[in-house]
């Protein structure tokens, strides 16, 4: 275990992202105020807080959902006020989220082809006739979104719309979606929320594996303490959209001001 | 129907993307189409051309187009009739003034302008969406009406503002006789159907029904809803505007501004309501569905010695289409192509439920 973490320890590199003094309101409910943080290459880097701390509006901001009226994201050595979607999602960010987003009259394997879209370049006439380079381009992703499909062991549910999969394996298509992105960061609201033991155990092993075989950076928001003791680098700690506390989960979990700000919260 | 599906695996990705994956399927087509090719023309009647299949083929590929944009890529058009006299006065115009045109260019031709015409009156979709959409779109009709009933150039200057067409000429083939009709608009169909069946599997399909599911996530994933939206909106329009120029010449044959007016907007989404937004085989159960209704209520009541007048029959038909999509629309949104599928699935598995 303790080679591991050393192991890991040994890849975490430079910083790939941070936010800067974001702020962000919706009318007069304030998500977030002057937040800063950073995210180094091939970390998990947790973000927890109670209720309406304002972790999801946090990644929101980051993948250009929300525009924070205050603060800068650095990325990739440029700085921007707020992001737009598309560019997020060329540069290579992908997202799952808290309550499910699936395209929910598709198919599993449709789902996660979507990921593929960014890639797949044939123009609509071709894919009219589905001729040549069309056809060439959807079996070789379709190749890539089969070793997701293996990966996260979903094999069964391929052809299956995805509305009529139970809760917890939704989360994985989510999850497979993000993937077939082959994304430098992924953002993971809250991936194992509303599973028993043993899905939960399960998404731990896939999210590590994600960060250790292909190197993903992935920023986690997490309500189970447990596992974010276990799987993170590093944590942030939100309450009220303030940050309360950040460093390693040993050093946050001695950190005064978290532990009030969880005290009297029951998760 | 009645046949096994296991036994049959796939080996590779390309196998396993087929329209027909399962081999009796295949031969249940081959026989189908030699059925409707070669077995229909030589044993039905002028009347069931003109009266049911002519009409049946041409706004199966109109719903067809509507359905691309309403059940696939999730935007509301009340409008889509106006798009199809686009297709139709480009068309007539085409051929009056530049002749020597072979009809097939003039399709696509007019089928491109309509697209365009689409493309523009979609833009409204890139803000609002639902209700709004519904009214913005209604605009879209009320204006292309208004257009078409005013600037006469588009009519050339005809008196009541009715155009006349001639019987197409191509290739050397006159396409006048109620089975030549049949056979070019059956194979025309027969292409439509492959290249929506093929959108709708390529990336460009998945990115409108991401739209239509989740469009946040969509853009997420990178799908840009303007892209996504105005694509559907032109690719739809181009659908229906090769079918009103398709109705024009080859069912109307002379026609006047109001031929494309609201009704038939209103008629074009009763069919993929009832035959199953987001299913290209539900617009052929719709479109049968429209045209065959009115014929059975005027002539069944008849035979069976309970004549009933023509109002009452059109009276008759308005509850009737009320009523099933009130009940489509509660019960089954996805249409008679979904009770279709489960039917089938009860068949595969029969005798044995389980
Ligand atoms: N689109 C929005 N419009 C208005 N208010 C919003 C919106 N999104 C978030 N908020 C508000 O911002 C605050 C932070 O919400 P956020 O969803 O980021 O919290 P969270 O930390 O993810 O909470 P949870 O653990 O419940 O998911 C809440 O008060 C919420 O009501
Ligand atoms: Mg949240």
């Amino acid at each position: 275990m303790s080679a591991m973490e050393n192991d890991r320890a040994g890849r975490i590199g430079g910083q790939i992202l941070a936010v800067e003094g974001v702020s962000l309101a919706f009318g007069g409910v304030k998500a977030l105020s002057d937040v800063s943080f950073d995210v180094r290459e091939h970390e998990v880097r947790a973000i927890i807080g109670p209720n309406g701390a304002g972790k999801s509006s946090m990644l929101n901001v980051i993948n250009g959902v929300y525009h924070p009226q205050k603060g800068t994201i650095r990325y990739q050595g440029r700085e921007y006020h707020h992001m737009d979607p598309h560019e997020v999602a060329v540069s290579g960010i992908a997202r799952t989220f808290q309550s499910l987003a699936l395209f929910k009259g598709m198919s599993v394997l449709d789902n996660i082809m979507t990921g593929r879209n960014l890639r797949m370049r044939s123009n609509i006439l071709l894919q009219a006739l589905r001729i040549g380079p069309a056809l060439r381009e959807e079996n070789e992703h379709r190749e890539v979104v089969e070793r997701i499909i293996d990966f996260l062991e979903i094999q069964a549910y391929r052809k299956t719309p995805v509305g009529r999969l139970p809760y917890g394996l939704q989360k994985r298509v989510d999850l497979a979606r993000a993937l077939a992105m082959e994304p430098k960061i992924l953002l993971l609201d809250e991936p194992m929320a509303g599973m028993n033991i043993e899905e939960k155990q399960d998404m731990c092993r896939f999210i590590l594996d994600v960060n250790d075989e292909f190197g993903t950076t992935i920023v986690l928001i997490e309500h189970d303490m447990s596992v974010v003791m276990d799987i993170s680098d590093r944590v942030v700690v939100l309450d009220y959209g303030r940050k309360i506390g950040d460093g390693t989960p040993d050093e946050v979990r001695g950190n005064q001001a978290v532990i009030d700000a969880y005290l009297g919260v029951s998760h | 129907m009645i046949y096994r599906e296991n036994g049959q695996f796939k080996s590779s990705y390309a196998a396993d993307q087929q329209m027909l994956p399962i081999g009796q399927d295949r031969v249940f087509m081959v026989a189908l189409l030699v059925f409707v090719f070669a077995v229909l023309p030589a044993v039905l009647g002028d009347y069931v051309f003109l009266s049911l299949l002519i009409p049946f083929l041409i706004l199966t590929i109109a719903a067809i187009g509507l359905n691309l944009l309403v059940g696939y890529c999730g935007q509301i058009s009340l409008g889509h009739a106006a798009f199809m006299a686009v297709g139709a006065y480009a068309a007539y115009n085409l051929v009056l003034r530049v002749p020597q045109l072979n009809f097939l260019l003039v399709l696509v031709l007019a089928g491109l302008v309509a697209a365009a015409v689409g493309l523009v009156f979609g833009i409204p979709s890139l803000r609002i969406k639902g209700l709004y959409l519904g009214v913005a779109t209604l605009a879209a009709q009320f204006f292309i009406d208004w257009v078409f009933a005013r600037v006469k150039w588009f009519t050339n200057y005809a008196h009541s503002g009715s155009v006349q067409t001639a019987p197409i000429e191509m290739f050397g083939w006159t396409i006048d006789s109620p089975v030549e009709k049949y056979v070019f608009l059956l194979s025309l169909l027969i292409v439509f159907t492959l290249i929506a069946k093929n959108l709708v599997r390529s990336h460009i399909g998945r990115e409108w029904m991401a739209m239509r599911d989740m469009d946040v996530a969509a853009e997420v994933i990178g799908i840009r809803p303007v892209y996504a939206k105005l694509t559907a909106f032109a690719v739809s329009s181009f659908y229906c505007g090769i079918a009103g120029a398709l109705w024009g010449f080859m069912h109307l044959g002379a026609w006047e501004p109001l031929a494309f007016n609201l009704t038939l907007s209103l008629n074009l989404l009763f069919m993929i309501i009832i035959g199953g937004m987001g299913s290209v085989l539900g617009c052929y159960f719709g479109a049968a569905f429209i045209v065959v209704l009115p014929i059975v209520l005027n002539q069944v009541p008849a035979w069976i010695g309970f004549p009933i007048s023509t109002a009452m029959a059109s009276h008759l038909e308005f509850m009737i289409f009320g009523a099933l999509i009130v009940f489509f629309l509660v019960v089954e949104p996805n249409g008679l192509a979904r009770l279709w599928a489960i039917g089938k699935e009860k068949l595969r598995l029969w005798p044995f439920p389980h």
